[in-house]
């Protein structure tokens, strides 16, 4: 299912604080651990482009977003709760395998 | 600390009225919060907060909406004449829109708001606004889960607001128990509106009443408000203070016999008459000679009719006689009708007052008054009539209101009459009555405050030349007894106790 695809991130941050550099460590480990070469995660520092935050639609941060594939998701805080993360960028689908 | 060393400087809210009342506009440089329930106004008034910011106090302001898109907005405040997309190009006004999808967005963690700061720090900088407005910052609940962090957020921005030294307005919803749903109120301690939108008898009123605002007075009262073709407007007035000037120029009633029966020759100026009859006693005739006398002498005069169209009214005192159609194309006279039903007692009001300030005349005609008050409650009545009459004294304006009264006391009318009588300086009443086989009409004054005047009842008759004050029936038998002295005489005793 879909393994040729690939994934692009944004990681919306203002500044490095602790919440955005833990939501970073987390996104980068579970792209290793499932979709390892193939994703790319591009940062984006709201304090040296505020302009993006209106047309990004950003409020909260930081602020995860699935650019590829399509459609777009949001995904906001520090992505501590793998599941989550997991299911809501459908890095991995909801188990439905099994019975 | 004492209070009275410091000066809490206001910034004019933009909408008339409102700065009367909160002594001069909202706290500069600090959060105001609006709250009332759906549909009572709150985007309206923040948003005319921020337009007349821009077009009369030249502060570029920013409209951070989380409810409306740009173009929602654009279009649904562009009918009360708010051109936002000429601002926008202008870079006077920014509007950003916060959309908060509760099923786009997943959390995780945790998070801040910072990205909404930098927004509107941005948007803040880029046109150097001094006015900011969040309509409805509580959709932010609506939107996401975690309401401990959004609370400390919300604090956190209302603080940064004041550090930033805008004005802000914050609407918020109206919540059961409490001012707003999430308790905004506790956040923002320095001035909270409340609007209010109620129907009674099928009649909608908006009030609005200021909850509190820190260091300052301000009026602690409900007061009505209007949201019409040119935004809103809030209406002050609650007490009669009698502060008002008073002048001694006497204005000709129109009618030279009547004219007579006052020894100073007319009405005071800025005083208010009233005139009461039964059905077809000529009241509006005596009023239509008050107009035309009015804008003989270039003086401006708005004409409220309750029961005739303009047309109608020219046309019927045209059949007397009396010619208003050269006045109204001079634009001396302003006849205004519409039908009292319409409105609530106070929309009334607002809208009577809006007309004045408009059209600054110098005389203002009510005809019939006692038509208003079929449509409101006895205490509604009186402080309404006490409030418009103390605006018409407020600016000076010569007043002349009609009554209908009729045979059998009917208990509405018996209000109008009640409510306005110890109010009016002037008072004459007018009647029919039914002898030597016709309807003979007579007039006679009840009271005049600070002028002599007539105490005869005096027979008229209308021609199609007008009104023809016939003689009284006193001095008809006075000049039997061959005594024509005692009616000058009664009419001097009157003086003293007016």
């Amino acid at each position: 299912m879909g393994k040729e695809e690939n994934w692009e991130f944004w990681l919306y941050i203002a500044g490095q604080t602790p919440k955005s550099i833990l939501a970073l460590e987390n996104i980068t480990k579970y792209s290793r651990e499932y979709i390892r070469g193939r994703y790319t995660i591009e940062i984006i520092d709201l304090l040296k482009s505020p302009q993006l935050a209106e047309i990004d639609e950003i409020f909260a941060i930081p602020t995860l977003v699935r650019k590829i594939p399509k459609p777009l998701k949001r995904i906001i805080g520090d992505l501590s709760n793998k599941e989550k993360v997991l299911t809501g960028l459908s890095i991995r689908p909801i188990a439905t395998d099994g019975k | 600390m004492k209070p009275s060393n410091v000066i809490f400087h206001k910034t004019p809210t933009g909408i008339d009225g409102l700065n009367e009342i909160t002594g001069g506009g909202f706290p500069q440089g600090r959060p105001t919060l609006i709250c009332g329930s759906a549909g009572s106004g709150k985007t309206v008034l923040a948003m005319q907060f921020l337009i007349k910011g821009i077009t009369e106090y030249n502060e570029p302001g920013v409209f951070m909406s989380f409810e409306e898109s740009e173009k929602d907005l654009t279009q649904n405040v562009r009918s009360l004449g708010f051109d936002l997309e000429k601002s926008i190009a202008q870079k006077k006004l920014k509007i950003d829109f916060v959309r908060v999808e509760r099923s786009e967005i997943q959390e995780t963690g945790e998070y801040d708001l910072e990205g909404l700061f930098i927004r509107l720090n941005h948007a803040i900088d880029s046109i150097g606004a001094k006015r900011v407005v969040l309509d409805t910052i509580e959709s932010l609940f609506s939107g996401l889960e975690n309401t401990a962090i959004l609370r400390s957020e919300i604090r956190r921005l209302f603080q940064w607001l004041k550090e930033k030294g805008v004005t802000t307005v914050i609407t918020g919803e109206r919540g059961d128990t409490s001012l707003t749903r999430q308790g905004l109120e506790e956040y923002v301690s320095d001035c909270v509106i409340l609007l209010d939108f109620r129907v009674i008898e099928q009649i909608a009123t908006r009030r609005l009443r200021i909850v509190k605002y820190r260091g300052s007075t301000h009026g602690t009262n409900e007061y009505p408000f209007l949201i019409d073709e040119d935004g809103v407007s809030v209406l002050p007035i609650t007490s009669l203070k009698l502060a008002h000037t008073t002048s001694s120029e006497v204005i000709s009633t129109g009618l030279p016999g009547l004219d007579k029966l006052f020894d100073g020759g007319g009405y005071y100026r800025g005083n208010c008459t009233l005139i009461t009859g039964t059905a077809g006693t000529a009241k509006t005739i005596l009023a239509a000679y008050f107009a035309l006398s009015s804008c003989r002498q270039k003086e401006r005069v708005l004409y409220f009719s309750f029961e005739e169209s303009p047309d109608q009214l020219t046309r019927n005192m045209l059949s007397v006689g009396i010619n208003l159609k050269p006045f109204i194309k001079s634009k001396l006279l302003l006849i205004h009708s519409s039908r009292p039903s319409l409105h609530g007692l106070e929309m009334h009001l607002l809208s009577l007052h809006k007309y004045i300030l408009e059209f600054q005349p110098h005389t203002v005609i009510i005809d019939p008054i006692s038509s208003l008050v079929t449509i409101g409650s006895r205490g509604e009545v009186r402080a309404m009539l006490a409030r418009l009459m103390d605006m018409l004294k407020m600016h000076q304006i010569t007043t002349l209101f009609t009554s209908l009264t009729h045979e059998q006391p009917i208990t509405y009318n018996a209000l109008a009459e009640e409510a306005i009588s110890s109010l009016v300086d002037t008072w004459i009443k007018v009647r029919n009555k039914e002898g030597r086989g016709s309807r003979i009409r007579s007039l006679y004054i009840e009271k005049s405050r600070g002028m002599g005047h007539s105490n005869e009842i005096w027979d008229f008759v209308v021609t199609n030349e007008g009104i023809k004050i016939i003689n009284s029936e006193f001095s008809a038998k006075q000049g039997q007894n061959g005594s024509g002295e005692a009616g000058r005489l009664t009419a001097n005793s009157t003086r003293n106790n007016s």
